[in-house]
């Protein structure tokens, strides 16, 4: 089973009970994560939350990091 | 030397903060950063690219430099409450320099979404810095609501055009009970030293510095600049004065025409 959700604008399947924190794992974000946050259908997840966190069909995950910029 | 900088109790040595905007390079920003003796830079947060190496975070790291997290590119209040509250997750700091922008030709500030959001983030236990326009009853309401810091733009972002209006300035900074940071605007040193001796309280400055020939060098005079606008304030300016006044005196000056004749300029004495 999968879900379908959307990743930073793009369309994606994930296994069903994928959390937050496999997901940033699988895209290769830096371990530690400082520098990085998640909101979830335009909430924050936060950190301590990433584990636990499982997006469901229909989600819109947004995955944010660090850039230049101000 | 000169005197320090106190943001929502965080002392700070420097008086210019650094955008982090517009470098070629993280090396350069590196660099930048190290020649401005900034403490405080700014970044943004944007969806990950998994692609990227080596992060900004690190750059700041080595560089010593405290992360000043933004909400730049927001158009709502909504949006920008959600980026900060991003940013406090990515970065651990409650502080966030607020940018709720209403035109992307201008970039100026949306006065009703800042206000909303600020209102929002302050609620929420930030420590907000606001960039907003020149507007002195902005800036004030902007304080009223316990906005930590007030940054007035000088001119739009990126523009180079230095402060279009110091009449405002003057007036932010002689009501405003927090500091007063200029920015966006600055297009060289000398708009940086201007704003300080003004009495802004210290300059938010990107462009000027990421996008000239040499950022290094001019993040060197930026710095210096800054130092420069310090002492002229507390040394204190002259009064302007619509007329010419001698620095030497007129007493004493000899008169070498023939004896019985007065001095050609007589009558100007």
């Amino acid at each position: 089973m999968s879900v379908a959700v959307t990743l930073n604008g793009q369309p994606r399947e994930l296994a069903e009970g994928t959390s937050v924190e496999a997901l940033l794992k699988s895209l290769a974000a830096p371990g530690s994560g400082r520098g990085v946050a998640v909101a979830l259908d335009g909430e924050v997840v936060p950190r301590g939350l990433w584990a636990s966190t499982r997006p469901g069909d229909g989600s819109r995950i947004e995955i944010v990091a660090a850039v230049q910029g101000g | 030397m000169t005197g320090g900088l106190t943001i929502a109790g965080r002392a700070l040595r420097s008086r210019l903060i650094l955008g982090s905007g517009g470098f070629t390079s993280h090396e350069l920003l590196e660099r930048a950063l190290r020649a401005a003796g900034a403490e405080l830079c700014t970044v943004a947060l944007r969806r990950i690219d998994p692609a990227a190496r080596g992060g900004i975070i690190e750059v700041l790291g080595r560089a010593g430099v405290e992360v000043l997290p933004n909400t730049a590119g927001c158009y709502t209040a909504r949006d920008a409450i959600v980026t900060a509250q991003l940013a406090r997750e990515a970065f651990a700091t409650d502080w966030i320099k607020l940018e709720v922008i209403g035109d992307d030709r201008t970039l100026l500030p949306d006065a009703v979404e800042l206000m909303a959001a600020a209102e929002a983030l302050v609620a929420d236990g930030f420590t907000v810095l606001p960039y907003t326009t020149d507007d002195p009853v902005l800036a004030r309401r902007l304080e009223d609501l316990g906005c930590a810091a007030v940054m007035p733009l000088g001119s739009p972002i990126g523009s180079g055009m230095g402060m279009l209006n110091p009449y405002n300035i003057a007036l932010i900074v002689e009501r405003a009970a927090v500091p007063v940071v200029l920015d966006a605007g600055i297009g060289t040193a000398s708009d940086a030293a201007l704003a300080i001796e003004l009495g802004c309280d210290a300059v938010l400055c990107a462009s000027a510095i990421s996008r000239a020939h040499d950022p290094v060098a001019m993040a060197r005079a930026v710095r210096l600049a800054v130092e420069a606008g310090e002492l002229a304030r507390g040394a204190g300016r002259i009064t302007r004065r619509h007329y010419a006044q001698a620095s030497t005196p007129d007493e004493g000056r000899p008169n070498f025409e023939p004896p019985g004749r007065e001095p050609a300029d007589a009558a100007r004495r």
